[in-house]
C-alpha cells in the first residue's frame, strides 16, 4: 500500500470515532500550543536581554575611580577621583586593542522655558560616543573646537528631549544648566533601559572641558585633570580578558601602586554581567520549553492509549486484511500512519493555537514575543516524532497478530 | 488431473499450558482442480484447523502441504500473505466485511494489497459485483445490505484476485435457509465455471451440494466419499413455483 492509500484509510478510521479522535488530538494540540507559546515567550525574554547587551555595548570595560575613606567612613567608588584624563589618553595610546573615553559625572537641574528636569550630566570627549556606539537621532556631534574651547554646547538624551521639549525640535534651542546657557546641538538615539533598569536616555552630554570649568568643576579637583570613570571599548577580534589585564596593569603602573597594594580603581567587565544574564535567560527559555514538552509527551501517551484500544477493537478487521493478503508491514504502516495523522493534525492545530495565544499574550500582557519559523517547524517535527514513537508499539502489536486468532476474535 | 492441494501427514499441535493438544493428527488428502469439497465433522474435530492450514493462515507442526505445486510449510509470514493474496479466496460465516466501507471498496480490498492500480481495482471490483448479482449495490455499505447480499459481496471479494481456490468456512451459517440456497447456488455456479471450492460445514443440507465430502473426527479424516450433488438452483426454482 502506498502512503496516499494509507492516509485515506487512516482518515476514514479516525472519522469513525470523531469525538474520540478529537479528544486524543487535544493532548497534542495543547502540548504543541504550549511549546510554541513557551518558546515565543522565552525567546522574547532572551531577545530583550540581547538587545540590552547591544545597547550597552558587548565589549565594554568600565573603570571607576577608587573609594575614599574619610575619618573611618568609607565612601563608594568614584568618591575619590583617582582617574584622570591622562589615564584615558595613555590607555588609548599604549594599548592598540582599546579605545578609552574619560567621563566626568554629575547631576543638575536643566531648564528650558518654564520647564525643568533633573538629570545626569556627563562631561565627555568625542571617543565616548564611539565607545558606547551611540548614534545621533538629530543634529550634529561635538567638534574639536567645542572641546578645546569649552564651548557651551550639549547633546541631550531622548528622555530629556521629551521631558523638556515635548514635541518641539530641541536642536539649536538654548537650555540652562546650573544657570549656564547651553545650545543643544543634537539629540541622541534612544538606547532604552540598562540591564539594571535605569533609563540610559535620561542624560545630557557636554565637552569634558566645559563640564569641568562651567558646570561640575567647583573645588580643588577641577584643577586636576581627574575624571570619575573611563569607558573602554575593546576592539573587535581582541580577547576581553586579556584586554582587561592590560588595562589593569597599565593603570596600576601609572598610579604607582606597589605589588600587593589594592587597586585604587574598580575595573568592571560589563560583557560578563551581560553574558551571565543572557545565560540565565537562555536557561529559563529552555526550562519553559522543556516543561511544555512534558505535556506533549503526555499527549503522545494519550495517542498510544487510544491506538491500543483501536487495535483491540479492530482485531477482526486486522485478521481479515491479513487473510486477503496484507503483509506485516502493511498493517504496521496502517496503524502507524493513523497515529502520526492524529499527532500531525493535532500538531498543526496546536501551531495555530500556539501562535494565536503567543500573539494574544504579547498584545495583552505586553510581553515581548519572538516567534521564528524554526521554532514552529521544530514543534511540528516533535509532534510527528511523538506520533511515530507512541504509535509504533500499538502498530507493531497489530502487525504481529496471528491471523487465525484475529479472525476468531469476538 | 493435477491436484491443487496435496497434504501428507499434516499435523497441528497446540501447546496450552502443560497440555499438548493435537488438533490435527496426520491428515493426508489431495484435492483436484475444479472439485467442490465439503469438510464436515463435529466441533473440535479439526476441520477448522485443517481449513486454516489450507488457507495459509497458520503453519502445520508437522507433515507437508503443497499448494499449486509449492510447498508451504517453510514459508515466511510475508510469503504466506502473498500466497493468500494471489491463490486463495476466503468466505467467512460472519462475512467479515469492513464496516462503513462501500461494497465496491470491500471487494477491491485484496487488490490494494496486490498492488493493482486504483482504476483497474474498481473496474475489476465492479465486474465481480455484477458476477454475484449485485451490480447496483456498489456504493452501499454493509449495514445497508441483507445478510445474503453481504455474503455475495464477500464472495465477490474472494473472487476478485482470480484465485485458484475458494475456502468457505460455514458460508451459510449466519443465513436463513432460502438465502443459504441462493449462496449455494452461486457457489455451485462458480464451481461449474471451473473454480475449486472447499467449504467447511456441519449441516448436511449444505454438504449435499458438494461433489465430495470429507468427514473429520479427532483430528483425522474418517470418511472420504464421492457425492452426487443436488442442484441448488433447481431447488430454488422448485420453491418458487408454489409461491
Amino acid at each position: 500500500m502506498n502512503l496516499g492509500a494509507l492516509l485515506k484509510v487512516a482518515l476514514r478510521a479516525l472519522a469513525v470515532n470523531k469525538l474520540r479522535s478529537a479528544l486524543t488530538m487535544l493532548g497534542i494540540i495543547i502540548g504543541v500550543g504550549a511549546v510554541i507559546v513557551m518558546i515565543a515567550v522565552g525567546a522574547g525574554a532572551q531577545a530583550r536581554v540581547e538587545e540590552q547587551i547591544r545597547s550597552l555595548g558587548s565589549n565594554l570595560l568600565l573603570v571607576l575611580s577608587g573609594a575614599t575613606t574619610s575619618g573611618g567612613v568609607r565612601l563608594g567608588f568614584g568618591s575619590n577621583l583617582t582617574l584622570s584624563e591622562d589615564d584615558a589618553t595613555t590607555l588609548s595610546r599604549e594599548l592598540p586593542e582599546v579605545i578609552a573615553a574619560p567621563a566626568l559625572r554629575g547631576s543638575a537641574q536643566v531648564v528650558w522655558g518654564n520647564l525643568n528636569w533633573s538629570t545626569v550630566i556627563f562631561g565627555i570627549t568625542p571617543e565616548y560616543l564611539e565607545v558606547r556606539q551611540w548614534e545621533l537621532a538629530a543634529g550634529r556631534s561635538f567638534e574639536p573646537a567645542d572641546m578645546a574651547g569649552a564651548a557651551k554646547v550639549c547633546l541631550i538624551g531622548s528622555t530629556v528631549a521629551k521631558q523638556l521639549f515635548g514635541g518641539a525640535d530641541p536642536v539649536d534651542q538654548v537650555i540652562r544648566i546650573r544657570r549656564v546657557p547651553f545650545t543643544v546641538i543634537g539629540v541622541l538615539e534612544t538606547k532604552g533601559q540598562s540591564m539594571m533598569g535605569t533609563d540610559q536616555d535620561d542624560l545630557v552630554l557636554m565637552p569634558l572641558s566645559t563640564a569641568r570649568k562651567r558646570v561640575l568643576g567647583v573645588g580643588t579637583l577641577a584643577k586636576q585633570r581627574s575624571v570619575g570613570t573611563i569607558w573602554i571599548k575593546v576592539r573587535d577580534g581582541y580577547d576581553m580578558k586579556a584586554a582587561e589585564e592590560q588595562v589593569r596593569r597599565l593603570l596600576r603602573q601609572r598610579h604607582r601602586l606597589q605589588p600587593g597594594q589594592d587597586d585604587d580603581f574598580s575595573l568592571r567587565n560589563l560583557a560578563e554581567v551581560a553574558s551571565a544574564q543572557e545565560a540565565s535567560s537562555r536557561v529559563l527559555a529552555m526550562l519553559l520549553a522543556a516543561v511544555a514538552s512534558v505535556s506533549l509527551v503526555v499527549g503522545g501517551i494519550g495517542i498510544m492509549n487510544i491506538m491500543l484500544v483501536s487495535v483491540t477493537e479492530r482485531t477482526r478487521e486486522i485478521g481479515l486484511r491479513m487473510a486477503v493478503g496484507a503483509r506485516m508491514r502493511d498493517i504496521l504502516g496502517q496503524f502507524l500512519v493513523e497515529a502520526v495523522t492524529l499527532s500531525l493534525i493535532g500538531g498543526l492545530v496546536g501551531v495555530a493555537l500556539g501562535v494565536g495565544s503567543a500573539f494574544a499574550i504579547g498584545q495583552f500582557a505586553g510581553w515581548r514575543i519572538e516567534l521564528d519559523f524554526e521554532a514552529v517547524a521544530l514543534a511540528v517535527a516533535f509532534a510527528f516524532a511523538i506520533g511515530v514513537f507512541f504509535g509504533f508499539y500499538p502498530a507493531r502489536k497489530a502487525a504481529r497478530l496471528n491471523p487465525v486468532e484475529a479472525l476468531r476474535f469476538e | 488431473m493435477q491436484p491443487i492441494i496435496r497434504c501428507r501427514d499434516l499435523a497441528k499441535v497446540y501447546q496450552l499450558g502443560d497440555n499438548r493438544i493435537a488438533a490435527l493428527a496426520g491428515v493426508s488428502v489431495e484435492i483436484a482442480a475444479g472439485d467442490l469439497v465439503a469438510v464436515m465433522g463435529p466441533s473440535g474435530s479439526g476441520k477448522s484447523t485443517f481449513m486454516n492450514l489450507l488457507g495459509c493462515l497458520d503453519r502445520p507442526s508437522g507433515g507437508e502441504y503443497v499448494l499449486a505445486g509449492r510447498p508451504v510449510a517453510a514459508l515466511a509470514d510475508d510469503e504466506l500473505a502473498a500466497l493468500r493474496n494471489r491463490y486463495i479466496g476466503f468466505v467467512f460465516q460472519s462475512f467479515n466485511l469492513l464496516a462503513r466501507t462501500s461494497a465496491l471498496d470491500n471487494v477491491a480490498l485484496p487488490l490494494v494489497y496486490a498492488g493493482v492500480p486504483a482504476k483497474e481495482r474498481s473496474e475489476r471490483a465492479v465486474a465481480m459485483l455484477e458476477q454475484v448479482g449485485l451490480a447496483g449495490r456498489a456504493a452501499h455499505h454493509p449495514a445497508h445490505l441483507s445478510g445474503g447480499q453481504q455474503q455475495r459481496v464477500a464472495i465477490a471479494r474472494a473472487l476478485v484476485t482470480r484465485p485458484i481456490i475458494i475456502l468457505a468456512d460455514e458460508p451459510t451459517g449466519a443465513l436463513d435457509s432460502r438465502t443459504s440456497l441462493e449462496i449455494m447456488a452461486l457457489l455451485q455456479r462458480l464451481n461449474r465455471g471451473g473454480m475449486t471450492i472447499v467449504l467447511v460445514t456441519h449441516e448436511p443440507e449444505v454438504a449435499r451440494f458438494a461433489r465430495r465430502v470429507l468427514r473429520f473426527r479427532d483430528g483425522r479424516i474418517v470418511s472420504d466419499e464421492v457425492n452426487v450433488p443436488e442442484d441448488a438452483a433447481r431447488l430454488l426454482e422448485a420453491e418458487k413455483v408454489p409461491a
